[in-house]
């Protein structure tokens, strides 16, 4: 029956979403089949942002090859350079300080709420509400101020180096966590108001773009996605890197499949987020915020893989070292790329309307599927 | 579907959207919760860790603290950083390296931060400003040694 729906028959419309559509968050082309309004097929062309930031990598040292990762999923850039640190401490052998693991992890979880929040609020837009977007790029700011403060950037930060992170906390960066969380905990409720619980916005999403779980784990769906079909993914429960393995972190699971699961899922990951802030941010070790190491890094022969989880998903880093200063080959695994590979599947027989919030709950961001 | 479910169904989804319409009043009617920010009136203080650009700071002597050792070269990704040295004769009468122009391509500075880090004296640093459109692309070159200036005493 599905090979049957992918071919293209006479009568079939051809239509191009992108590369310049609004509702695709950047640069991504869609070729979709249509037969009438159902969507026969859809498929994603990539390489509008292309970048090669790998093959960049390979001619750049060990320290300078992360401030690139910023640009690939640039609404966890921490969460990016972070990986990247590991695999590189990983080989280099160095004992992280632990006051550095705590920071690490709490930029971590507040760059997930602030691309949750974003991803909410271009979600509402996407499928027709406008002011949930000034909602979440509100609150959203307050989270770049508060890591401007502290990094020296908004967007991005090359904050996490090898060893550690770059500076120690801003003094204020305690006071200001604790008024975001108290502010941010009536906002949810704010978000539940305004989009969860309205009619219409369950009716777009409720049944649209459903994905099984065994197909979710055959299309390498990682992170939100992947949660929403029931598959238990997170890295940061199943492999604990830094900190994580001492908070208490509940895996946020839904069987829905659908697009109101991603919704439901990422929703709930939001508070996740919140406790996990609220565990570590009044109790910060004193001590160095990054360990001795040489000044020129060199990692052992040999193949290194790390992967952290971002607000969409796994990422890996898989570095190839000779032993040089510069690494031989830099591989990454980015969610975005194995999430959009799903787009096919889970907009067959969908209406065309319902394409737009199919790639919403996705949260895909292009230059990291492209790199 | 009965009449019952079929009027239920109606009643509840005017009261979702009232919710929702109420919250949107709220800040209709809440002008001071408004934070929309009039930028090019008001310009909101940065933070001094905010990276703008690359700056040398100079003394009131105009003396800097760049010895030439070309560690901020070496630690860019993109080849923004290229130092010109020349052999100078100092107060001991022996000839040493010392800094000739600092030259910094704002245009290819990606503002990662990793020169500051890496200079061994801190001569160079991170700059608030943020407004560096201009019409000629050579004109984003900058030499940051200002004009006569040279190294402070007692930095090696």
């Amino acid at each position: 029956m599905l090979e049957e729906i992918g071919k293209t028959e006479e009568g079939d419309l051809i239509i191009n979403i992108g590369p310049q559509h609004p509702s695709t968050h950047g640069v991504l082309h869609l070729v979709i089949t249509l037969n009438g309004e159902t969507v026969k097929k859809v498929e994603p062309h990539l390489g509008y942002i292309h970048r090669s930031i790998e093959k960049m990598s390979e001619s750049l040292s060990y320290r300078q090859f992360i401030y690139a990762t910023s640009r690939m999923d640039y609404l966890s850039s921490h969460i990016n350079n972070h990986g990247c640190a590991l695999c590189v401490e990983q080989g280099l052998e160095v004992e992280i300080p632990e006051r550095a693991q705590v920071i690490r992890v709490l930029m971590g979880e507040l760059t997930r709420i602030a691309s949750h929040v974003l991803w909410w609020g271009a979600l509402a837009m996407d499928v027709g509400a406008i002011t949930p977007f000034f909602h979440a790029f509100r609150e959203r700011e307050l989270l770049n101020d508060l890591m401007e403060e502290t990094c020296g950037a908004r967007l991005t930060m090359n904050y996490m180096v090898p060893g550690g992170v770059m500076f120690d906390l801003h003094p204020n960066f305690q006071r200001r966590v604790h008024e975001f969380i108290s502010m941010f905990k009536s906002k949810i409720g704010e978000y539940d108001e305004l989009v969860t619980n309205n009619a219409i916005f369950i009716n777009r999403m409720k049944g649209v773009g459903y994905i099984s779980r065994e197909d979710a784990i055959s299309y390498g769906c990682s992170g939100p996605v992947a949660r929403a079909s029931g598959v238990s993914c997170d890295i940061r429960k199943l492999y604990p890197y830094d900190i994580y393995g001492k908070v208490q972190l509940e895996e946020v699971l839904d069987d829905g499949g659908d697009c109101y699961a991603r919704y439901i899922v990422r929703m709930k990951e939001m508070q996740q987020s919140l406790s996990v802030i609220e565990q570590l941010i009044d109790n910060i070790p004193s001590g160095d915020h990054m360990a001795k190491t040489k000044a020129v890094l060199k990692l052992p022969k040999g193949e290194y893989y790390s992967r952290v989880e971002t607000a969409r998903g796994e990422f890996g880093v898989y570095i190839v070292s000779e032993g040089k200063m510069t690494p031989y080959r830099i591989k990454y695994r980015s969610p975005g790329f194995s999430n959009l590979s799903a787009i096919d599947h889970m907009a067959r027989g969908q209406k065309i309307g319902d394409l737009v919030a199919i790639m919403g709950s996705l949260d895909l961001v292009i230059p990291d599927i492209d790199r | 579907m009965t009449l019952k479910t079929y009027f239920s169904n109606i009643f509840s989804t005017i009261r979702s959207l009232l919710k929702g319409m109420r919250r949107t009043g709220y800040y209709f009617t809440h002008h001071k919760e408004i934070i929309t920010q009039q930028y090019p009136e008001y310009k909101p203080p940065l933070p001094e860790r905010f990276r703008g650009e690359v700056v040398m700071p100079h003394n009131a002597d105009n003396e800097h603290k760049c010895t030439g050792c070309t560690a901020c070269e070496l630690a860019c990704p993109n080849g923004t950083i290229k130092i010109v040295t020349k052999q100078e004769i100092n107060a001991a009468g022996k000839k040493k390296k010392a800094l000739d122009t600092f030259v910094y391509h704002l245009e290819l500075c990606t503002m990662c931060n990793l020169c500051i880090v890496a200079c061994p004296t801190d001569a160079i640093e991170m700059a608030q400003s943020f407004e560096h459109s201009v019409f000629d692309r050579n004109s984003l070159i900058k030499t940051l040694n200002e004009p006569g200036s040279k190294l402070e005493e007692g930095i090696e």
